[in-house]
């Protein structure tokens, strides 16, 4: 069954279908009930499943990953929504120190099937701390798996295999993009969550980018062609593990990367993705592989974001710089 | 389990009225350390001197406690203290990295320790030797993170009995989820939250207790308060008695004399009875000392006296049990000789085996770091099986 839906509403309908399937799934977070969240993400959920499944939680962000971690130790699947990528870190310390950490220490006794959603990035005009990108603060660390969904079809089929995943998953959801709509089809037989994906294929120069910047890499694409460069647009969808397989398959093809992302370019997911596929592909790159992302700076007051966020002309500016070496 | 739900099967008692702490007087503005709260009440069932004193409140949960089960505790405690003394010899010995003893806080682990059922489920820290003992963990599987082999080494599930949480405080969220989640499955059983005076600062501790309000669940705090976070005492932590903050998070908190193995064998009978009732949370603090060093990287010498020390040795929870024991003529002569044997034997088994212990395969580094894989890990695992391999290929092997 094929449906036009928003990504948030994607979301909204793949945990929906996880609370339906497996009792022993459940959602917390801050207004996640009644509210539906800030977003709507979980709009309706507590209302069919109750308050004991669908659970507002205390405001406190430790006690929330903290006690989904002894959730799971009980046997239950926690879907737990951090509010905005900013205030994540009061949980921090219980996502590095125990949800990671716990599945080696226990000698692979303990699983810790726990989603930790958060919705991130900027571009929404919002106050500070709320429009962040954190992922590589998790990406450092062993023991997660961290993915972010470009579109509607990939936010339900990815939130499914996080859920049924039974390591943690950080699972960014782009919040600027969680009113597009995209066809959902619920039938359909998802590919591995952490393969990346070709969107557009090309040979002149590949741009590499998940979450909310696989839109901006298209339109690039879009805007390159017309002047007669044919862009190739991988979006990863996993940042741990990255499919450096399909970066290396793409860039033998066309012999250049970009990558782009909203996060600092300062020890980003971008640096590691260079470094590797300057490895791989050392005699196949005709430039070094170049990065566009937020400055090493605090994510700026609102009116600023356009400067400090990649866009159109910033990407188109570092494939120009790719092509003429 | 719902708000609702809660309410429904929850007749509440009010915070506070099991811990004596309403009611009663201020006490005078002396001290900023004394200023706060109300005088600490303590409750005691065996004094230091091993007399059996009358509890009106709590000797209901003690009363069918047998000789033979009282020589039970004196044993658990005698051979906790045994592995122990032997683990801190083995430190010296170079065997071991680290060692955390309990050394004095025999009482508050074994009362509260056998206190449990089965079905219960423990949080520890890193210094719940004889809780471990209780729950029927191997000693020797405790000292493996010690030596260095492994980060912890047995089944969490196996006794009910989380592996040693480091990150002081963390456990009790742990705790308090997994409390949640026999609620909603409608359980009967009870978890316990070990923690100390220091980590009773820590924000997951204070969040802990707001989850478990709120929820009501099944959990029982047990703070032992040693007096001494490495080498912090508690008013560096508290400018109130410990278990007098659960008041403002609406339970009842009650603080009992650790070194009463009694005293802790029946508050927290109490507790879990409360836990088990669908009444929520409860926190007892253990007033108790650590008679050693946090651990042996540690030297309590730099920042606390003798004399302390001397007067707590007076309150031994060993010794305290053992005049009981002969006053009442509860053990003789032949059962400490006998018990002395298997304390030797004890030391001797736990010996041998950290000595008989094999350093871990190479590529355990690998293994476990994720329940369904990781590219990254499956391909540096097999760099480092190339690079392993090299000093083969080069006859270095």
């Amino acid at each position: 069954m094929a449906d036009k839906m928003a990504l948030a509403k994607a979301i909204n309908e793949s945990l929906r279908r996880a609370l339906d399937s497996d009792p022993k799934v459940l959602i917390m977070g801050e207004d996640v009930g009644k509210l539906g969240g800030v977003f709507r993400v979980t709009d309706g959920l507590q209302k069919d499943f109750g308050e004991s499944r669908v659970i507002d939680t205390p405001l406190a962000e430790s006690g929330i990953v903290g006690t989904a971690i002894g959730l799971a130790l009980r046997g239950y699947r926690p879907v737990v929504e951090i509010q905005f990528d900013g205030f994540v870190f009061p949980a921090y310390d219980q996502i590095v120190t125990q949800l990671a950490k716990m599945h080696a220490r226990s000698l692979g006794k303990v699983k810790l099937p726990v989603v930790v959603r958060i919705p991130y990035g900027g571009g929404i005009g919002a106050v500070e701390h709320h429009s962040e990108s954190p992922e590589s603060l998790f990406a450092h660390v062993a023991g997660l798996k961290i993915v972010s969904p470009s579109n509607a079809s990939d936010a339900y089929w990815m939130m499914q295999q996080a859920i049924q995943s039974d390591d943690p998953v950080i699972f960014f959801e782009p919040k600027r993009r969680y009113w597009d709509k995209g066809e959902v089809n619920t039938e359909a037989i998802p590919g591995p969550l952490h393969k990346a994906q070709v969107v557009r294929e090309g040979t002149d120069l590949t741009l590499a980018a998940y979450g909310p910047m696989v839109k901006l890499c298209q339109e690039v694409a879009d805007a390159a062609a017309e002047e007669g460069r044919n862009l190739e647009v991988l979006d990863l969808r996993s940042v741990s593990p990255i499919d450096f397989d399909s970066i290396q398959a793409s860039v033998e093809k066309t012999r250049r990367l970009v990558v782009v992302h909203e996060a600092p370019v300062f020890f980003g997911s971008g640096a590691e993705i260079a470094a590797r596929i300057t490895e791989r592909c050392f005699y196949h790159l005709e430039a070094p592989v170049l990065r566009v992302g937020g400055y090493h700076a605090p994510y700026p007051p609102a009116r600023l974001e356009e400067e400090y966020l990649p866009n159109l002309d910033r990407v188109l500016d570092a494939v120009d710089r790719s092509l003429a070496y | 389990m719902t708000v609702e739900s809660t309410a429904a099967r929850t007749p509440r008692r009010s915070a506070g009225s099991k811990a004596g702490t309403t009611g009663t007087k201020r006490t005078t503005r002396t001290t900023a350390k004394k200023d706060a709260g109300t005088e600490p009440q303590l409750v005691q069932l065996l004094t230091p001197e091993g007399k059996r004193v009358k509890n009106a409140e709590y000797d209901k949960y003690v009363a069918g406690v047998t000789p033979d089960e009282l020589r039970g505790l004196y044993r658990d405690m005698v051979l906790t203290r045994r592995f122990d003394a032997e683990a801190t010899s083995l430190q010296r010995q170079g065997e071991l990295g680290l060692w955390a003893s309990l050394l004095g806080q025999e009482a508050a682990q074994i009362g509260s320790g056998r206190a449990l059922r089965d079905d219960d489920y423990v949080f520890p820290t890193y210094r719940e030797h004889g809780v471990a003992w209780c729950r029927g963990v191997d000693p020797t599987n405790l000292l493996g993170m010690f030596r260095g082999v492994n980060n912890g080494g047995w089944d969490p599930n196996g006794n009910n009995f989380q592996l040693y949480t480091i990150v002081i405080g963390s456990q009790t969220l742990h705790a308090t989820g997994y409390a949640m989640g026999i609620a909603k499955d409608g359980a009967d059983s009870a978890v316990i939250a070990y923690f100390g005076d220091g980590a009773s600062s820590q924000g997951d501790v204070a969040e802990s207790f707001t989850f478990s309000a709120v929820y009501n669940a099944p959990v029982v705090f047990f703070c032992q308060n040693n007096q001494w976070a490495i080498s912090e005492p508690t008013e560096k932590q508290s400018r109130v008695p410990i278990y007098q903050r659960a008041q403002g998070f609406g339970f009842p908190g009650v603080r009992v004399d650790g070194n009463d193995v009694l005293g802790c064998l029946a508050v927290t009978r109490w507790a879990l009875e409360r836990a088990r009732a669908g009444e929520g949370p409860t926190l007892v603090e253990a007033f108790t000392y650590r008679m050693g060093a946090h651990t042996t990287s540690d030297d309590p010498s730099r920042y606390r006296g003798d004399e302390e020390r001397q007067a707590w040795e007076a309150k031994d929870p060993i010794l305290r049990l053992r005049r009981y024991l002969e006053a009442s003529n509860h053990a003789d002569e032949g059962f400490f000789a006998e018990l002395e044997a298997e304390s030797e034997a004890l030391g001797k088994r736990v010996r041998e085996a950290v000595r008989a212990m094999p350093d871990p395969d190479h590529f355990a580094i690998f293994e476990n770091v994720y329940a369904d894989g990781h590219a990254l890990v499956d391909e540096e695992r097999a760099q480092f099986a190339a690079y392993q391999a090299s000093f083969a290929d080069e006859g270095g092997n």
